[in-house]
């Protein structure tokens, strides 16, 4: 078959290069323009080179905001995905419950980030909030706004109640994809339940499950809104994360060469452990298939 | 092993059927014998699949018993039933390895892992997987991943029965030649009741010692594939079984003799009077082309040459019908006629075989 040469056709991917470029790459390029310079007011700009990048990558409070980053998302991963794998094990397969389920499972994801904030924010306090309210007359210590422990368990309990539901509904809907005879095989076999699930269930679910992982991760390593709503930050540094940590240094001290060389090295950071996530998955996958 | 008797059974998915229409499968009293090879055959919707299910124990059926030998097994479940199922497409368990797809059954009922070791190769041997028993079951081929599945059911000597549903529906043309070969070799060497469902007849006949054809939810006849080609019980049979099917002329009859329309034909036998639809049945391949003059004349319409044979579409008096010449066979202008071999010549009865005495 002879292939036709139309170079003209390269014009038809114009307008995705157009809206790309003024979407991601032409903002993205205004942020290494402003890391790699160092201003004084009335728009005059003096090259700097490296220097925020070495002074960043240095300091102590982004080691620490960094630290904590991990620690949060690790720890929210850790209980959301068994979480969700379980509650979607459990859920009514079909019928009028199925869908009950569903909605009820997809309402927490239907509420904005600063509204979240704003619920747990009253729900925990003392005076009027019902979860600290029945904490305190329990005689449990509890204050997010002063206590870390209390800040860093409410955050926590946020985002479960927030983001489970993802995982729940991915992990939902990788069972339903599985046929009925694979079921049925197992029950010949005489397979436990445990069985059944290690070696049906979890192996069909792998898919989606990846996903659910990688957008886990990203979500929760950008995390912004919820916690600054809560505690911005507080009590003290102890929940500041990269975002709010980044927003402080840009908006806060509007120190924009560091700021700048601070949002490049958070991204590609992302980035990195997004690619490892995905490379060290997908070979699990492939190891399957040698 | 055992043998599976059928005592009256049937099976309404309606809780309270009223007509013979309610049923998805009529009331049929069967005794399938232990070690045999049966297929059952038979077009969608015939009810093939909910025998198998009340076989396997997925349906309770609405009337009758089934039996394992002399047990009564209607209300046992699967598990309980001790029975081994195929399905359509493969069922493995993608992360073992082949060899732990074959152990799981026995590991799971606690066997010896002695015998689990020596009983897995055998059965790794007999379906040919020996050489690959370490890799993973994830990225075999369809067919061996069915192969799998087949050894799956076959590891465990006690079975009962190991039901096949379709299972080479999803094998390539070429490879479903060769597992058919290799199924059928099984079954003589391990002598497990099989039971087989197909649509494809060429499948149930190749495969079987006994074929079980369903139509409308009635067990049509249960015969050899020989009994099936040459005596059809029922027309329906005669229709389904070969291809083309036979071809069937409405006839008045009187003793030994069948009037077509205008044409007489004397029959090897002389039957009772009948009353009712009655009807001369005869395969393609027993019908011959001839010269003018004799037998009842034709016109061909359009020959299929099919490289072993020469299928003739032809009309007798606005009745199609097809005939099945030999390759070597040249078919001339001059053939016009066409005559019946007449110890093949069958005559139904309201769609069901009469015969006849020898005149």
């Amino acid at each position: 078959m002879n292939k036709t040469v139309n170079q003209k056709a390269w014009f038809l991917v114009l307008p995705v290069f157009i809206l790309v470029a003024f979407s991601a790459v032409i903002p993205l390029m205004t942020v290494v323009n402003y890391s790699v310079q160092d201003t004084f007011g009335n728009n005059i700009f003096t090259w700097v080179g490296l220097e925020w990048f070495e002074e960043i990558i240095h300091s102590e409070r982004m080691h620490d905001a960094l630290g904590r980053q991990f620690l949060f998302t690790s720890i929210i991963m850790a209980i959301e995905m068994p979480l969700g794998i379980f509650i979607a094990l459990h859920m009514p397969k079909k019928g009028f419950w199925a869908s009950v389920c569903l909605v009820l499972i997809s309402l927490p994801l239907l509420v904005p980030w600063n509204v979240v904030g704003t619920i747990w924010q009253i729900f925990g306090r003392s005076d009027i909030g019902l979860l600290g309210h029945t904490l305190t007359s329990m005689g449990i210590d509890y204050n997010y706004s002063q206590d870390i422990l209390s800040a860093w368990s409410t955050i926590i309990v946020m985002d479960v109640w927030h983001w489970t539901s993802l995982v729940v509904l991915l992990s939902y809907a990788g069972l339903q994809s599985i046929p009925s005879a694979y079921y049925q095989a197992a029950k010949i076999d005489q397979a436990s339940r445990w069985s059944v699930f290690r070696y049906i269930e979890l192996p069909k679910m792998r898919g989606v499950l990846l996903i659910a992982a990688l957008l886990r991760f990203m979500d929760s390593f950008m995390i912004y809104t919820e916690p600054f709503v809560l505690t911005g930050g507080g009590p003290g540094n102890s929940t500041t994360f990269l975002s709010i940590d980044l927003v402080n240094m840009a908006l806060g001290q509007f120190d924009l060469g560091p700021a700048s060389a601070y949002s490049i090295m958070y991204f590609l950071v992302i980035l990195l452990v997004s690619w490892v996530f995905f490379t060290v998955m997908t070979n699990i996958d492939k190891g399957g298939k040698a | 092993m055992a043998r599976i008797t059928l005592s009256n059974l049937a099976h309404s998915y309606m809780e309270n059927p009223k007509s013979k229409e309610d049923y998805a499968l009529q009331k049929m009293s069967h005794v399938w014998e232990d070690g045999e090879a049966y297929a059952l055959l038979g077009p969608s919707g015939c009810g093939k699949s909910t025998l198998l299910n009340i076989i396997s124990g997925i349906l309770v059926p609405s009337e009758g018993e089934i039996l394992f030998d002399d047990q009564v097994v209607t209300h046992t479940n699967t598990v309980d039933r001790n029975i081994a199922q195929v399905f359509q497409f493969p069922v493995v368990y993608d992360t073992m390895s082949v060899r732990d797809n074959l152990a799981f059954p026995l590991k799971n009922r606690g066997a010896d892992p002695e015998y689990i070791k020596k009983r897995v190769l055998a059965i790794a041997k007999s379906i040919n997987v020996e050489h690959y028993l370490d890799k993973k079951a994830e990225g075999l081929s369809a067919d061996a991943k069915q192969k799998i599945s087949l050894g799956r059911g076959m590891v465990r000597e006690d079975v009962n029965a190991i039901l096949l549903d379709e299972p080479l529906t999803v094998i390539d043309p070429q490879v479903k030649m060769k597992l058919r070969a290799e199924l059928k070799a099984l079954h003589k060497k391990l002598g497990h009741t099989m039971i087989f469902v197909t649509h494809d007849q060429t499948e149930a006949l190749t495969f079987a010692d006994k074929v079980v054809l369903m139509n409308e939810g009635n067990v049509v006849q249960i015969g050899s594939p020989e009994e099936l080609f040459e005596e059809p019980a029922n027309t329906f049979v005669g229709y389904f079984i070969g291809s083309p099917g036979m071809n069937f002329f409405d006839i008045e009859l009187s003793g030994n003799n069948a009037k077509i329309q205008d044409d007489n034909i004397d029959l090897n036998f002389t039957y009772k009077q009948l009353t009712g639809h009655i009807e001369l049945g005869i395969r393609p391949e027993y019908i011959s082309l001839c010269e003018e003059g004799k037998g009842l004349k034709i016109t061909i319409t359009r020959i299929e040459d099919v490289g072993i044979h020469k299928i003739v579409r032809a009309q007798y008096k606005n009745q199609d019908i097809s005939i099945i010449v030999p390759e070597d066979v040249k078919i001339t202008k001059t053939m016009t006629n066409m005559s019946f071999y007449k110890d093949h010549i069958i005559i139904y009865h309201n769609s069901w075989l009469v015969k006849g005495e020898k005149t």
